[in-house]
């Protein structure tokens, strides 16, 4: 069975990814994602019932290290590469007020 | 004119280094030359560091005063613009950090900066690594030294492209699903991806991370060995990177393995295989027999599953990694045009998805509007895959049933592993195609990508080596694979090869059409 995508579906994709698509690259987006998802298909015709999903090729657990202090960025290395700072603070769109 | 030559040789340079006869501060000029009057034509590099000289002198002038320096000392090298080094900038081959300066180097830029490494440059590659042409570089296109009417392969094809056209001897790439192998296969090159967890992750951008690593091209398998005995070994800043201490991989480099017992996948032998390929690689394989290696059949029954597997599990790891990119730390932010300009621009659609949210849905349309705009197609492609397969009622159907088909990849691998000690076979089922023969066509890129793959989703260690050249005067590479943590036996069998094809190495060249 070929999958399909609706513009919906895509939209509704795209709004989860936050990302804006033009209507073209929607319906480009529409066509191309159904083939992959179509050709993905085939994992269904392998038996995984009991099978324990592998999420790391080196499966290390628990990971811990001395909770030790260490040295951080200086506030103007980590501003140094925002789009917009006041040179202390990040700066976003204003969110509370709005139309 | 010509844009391919025999790589420098790593020894060579490394031993006129060492006795003198040649400066680092020369060698680096002799790679700013090549640079300078090869790269218009090739596109390898996306820039270069103004002070590599100056970084060679220094290094030159610690040698005059004999103090101790470290392995790669005056090596100049080049560096996947996908690895973060501070102070020169790295784009990822990407808009949306066209203008990123790292405040920091990646675990690997302060291993080679210890060892006396000096970097010339940042090279191309597909943007964010997702490609397998560096074609979807957002910058240039890179064109293979051996024919710049096609691929040099990716995404690393800008490391792979500059090795193979002699404008340095050493390189970095990254490989996720094949990225450094068939570059380097493409491009006549030697590229090694070691173990997931040989070599720290910290300071590389991160695409999929349960599959990218850090590995090295170089024209010779000595080159390959240098660099990943300088970058491998433990750092706590990864937690997947393992705690064992990494061999001396040039030790033993010119012993060869005894006993080799060589497996081939009869599945990698099936349709869609290139006769040249095929040919090439049965051709190395029985060089291997004639030192005494025996050859055995193997089989990886749920390898017709690996390219399936591979597009649920790196674009959904890829969708949440990318997330970052908003517009607000780093990276581009969508101009500003009046109050409510973002909303309108990000259209309607995003009203459900944050109908409970409506007051943050300027900040919203601003990380929607940037990244529409910053991001190019596959990028998008692939986050819109990985979102689709995270996202709620199909969580199960796909990402979960990848991650279980990947854990019986890796038994097939394991139990083949259990009676061979490599397994020897193609890297791409093609020599390098032309430039942009697949760009349209995603899942026919992506089909590629099938002998490369479960390298990456295993972890398991693989290298390509040069084993010869296809009928049209492209080359063709060996792939051997290892089990895990065994660059060692990867090195020393590629340099078993290397050494029988020295005798009868043939130039290289291919004249400009």
């Amino acid at each position: 069975m070929a999958a399909s995508l609706s513009i919906e579906q895509v939209a509704k994709v795209a709004g989860l990814a936050r990302l804006k698509l033009s209507p073209e690259e929607q319906a480009q987006m529409a066509a191309q994602l159904a083939r992959v998802l179509d050709y993905v298909e085939i994992l269904n015709e392998v038996d995984t019932d009991d099978v324990e999903p592998m999420a790391h090729a080196v499966e290390v657990t628990n990971v811990l290290r001395d909770d030790v202090a260490g040295e951080s960025l200086p506030r103007e290395a980590a501003l140094a590469n925002a789009p917009k700072t006041d040179g202390e603070c990040f700066l976003v769109p204003p969110i509370l007020e709005h139309d | 004119m010509t844009n391919c030559r025999l790589p420098p040789s790593t020894t060579d340079v490394l031993t006129r280094l060492q006795s003198g006869e040649l400066s680092s501060a020369d060698a680096v000029r002799g790679c700013l030359d090549r640079i300078r009057s090869e790269d218009d034509a090739i596109g390898a590099f996306l820039s270069l560091d103004e002070s590599a000289v100056a970084h060679a002198e220094a290094i030159d002038e610690k040698r005059r005063r004999g103090e101790p320096l470290g392995k790669l000392a005056g090596l100049p090298i080049a560096i996947k613009d996908l690895i973060c080094t501070r102070g020169l900038p790295t784009t990822c081959g990407s808009r949306m950090l066209e203008n990123f300066v790292p405040p920091y180097d990646a675990h690997v830029i302060e291993r080679l900066k210890a060892e006396d490494a000096v970097i010339v440059g940042k090279t191309n590659l597909d943007e964010f690594a997702m490609g397998s042409s560096t074609e979807t570089s957002a910058f240039q296109l890179t064109r293979n030294p051996w024919n710049r009417e096609h691929s040099p392969g990716g995404s690393s094809g800008g490391s792979a492209a500059a090795v193979a056209a002699g404008m340095v001897p050493l390189a970095l790439g990254s490989d996720t699903g094949g990225s450094i192998r068939q570059p380097a296969s493409f491009c006549g090159v030697v590229g090694l991806k070691p173990t997931y967890g040989r070599v720290s992750r910290y300071g590389l951008v991160a695409y999929a991370s349960s599959l990218d690593q850090i590995g090295p091209f170089a024209g010779d398998v000595y080159g390959a060995a240098l660099q990943l005995e300088a970058i491998a070994g433990h750092d706590r800043r990864d937690s997947t990177c393992i705690n064992r201490p990494a061999p001396a991989y040039t030790a033993a480099l010119d012993q060869p393995l005894e006993k080799l017992r060589i497996g081939l996948v009869k599945e990698h032998f099936a349709a869609g295989l290139d006769p040249e390929v095929e040919a090439a690689v049965r051709e190395a394989v029985g060089v291997y027999e004639s030192l005494g290696a025996t050859v055995h059949e193997v089989s990886i029954p749920h390898s017709k599953y690996a390219v399936a597997t591979y597009y649920l599990i790196a674009p959904s790891e890829a969708s949440s990694n990318l997330a970052r990119y908003d517009g607000v730390h780093y990276g581009r932010r969508a101009e500003q045009r009046g109050r409510s300009s973002f909303s309108a621009a990000a259209g309607g659609r995003f009203e459900e998805v944050e109908e409970q949210e409506k007051e943050l849905r300027p900040l919203f349309a601003m990380y929607a509007a940037s990244r529409g705009e910053a991001f190019g197609a596959e990028v998008k492609r692939r986050i819109m895959l990985g979102t689709y397969a995270l996202s709620a009622g199909y969580y199960d159907a796909y990402y979960l049933k990848a991650l279980k088909v990947r854990r019986l990849i890796r038994r097939d691998f394991d139990r083949a592993f259990e009676s061979v000690d490599l397994i020897a076979g193609p890297v791409c089922p093609t020599p390098a195609f032309k430039i942009g023969e697949l760009i349209d066509d995603p899942l026919a890129m992506y089909l590629l990508d099938i002998y490369t793959i479960s390298a990456n989703l295993t972890g398991l260690p693989g290298i390509s080596i040069p084993a010869g050249v296809s009928s049209s005067g492209l080359p063709i590479g060996l792939q051997l694979m290892a089990p895990p943590f065994e660059e060692e036996r990867l090195l020393r069998a590629g340099r078993m090869l290397e050494r029988d094809r020295e005798g009868r190495q043939t130039e290289k060249l291919v004249t400009e059409k």
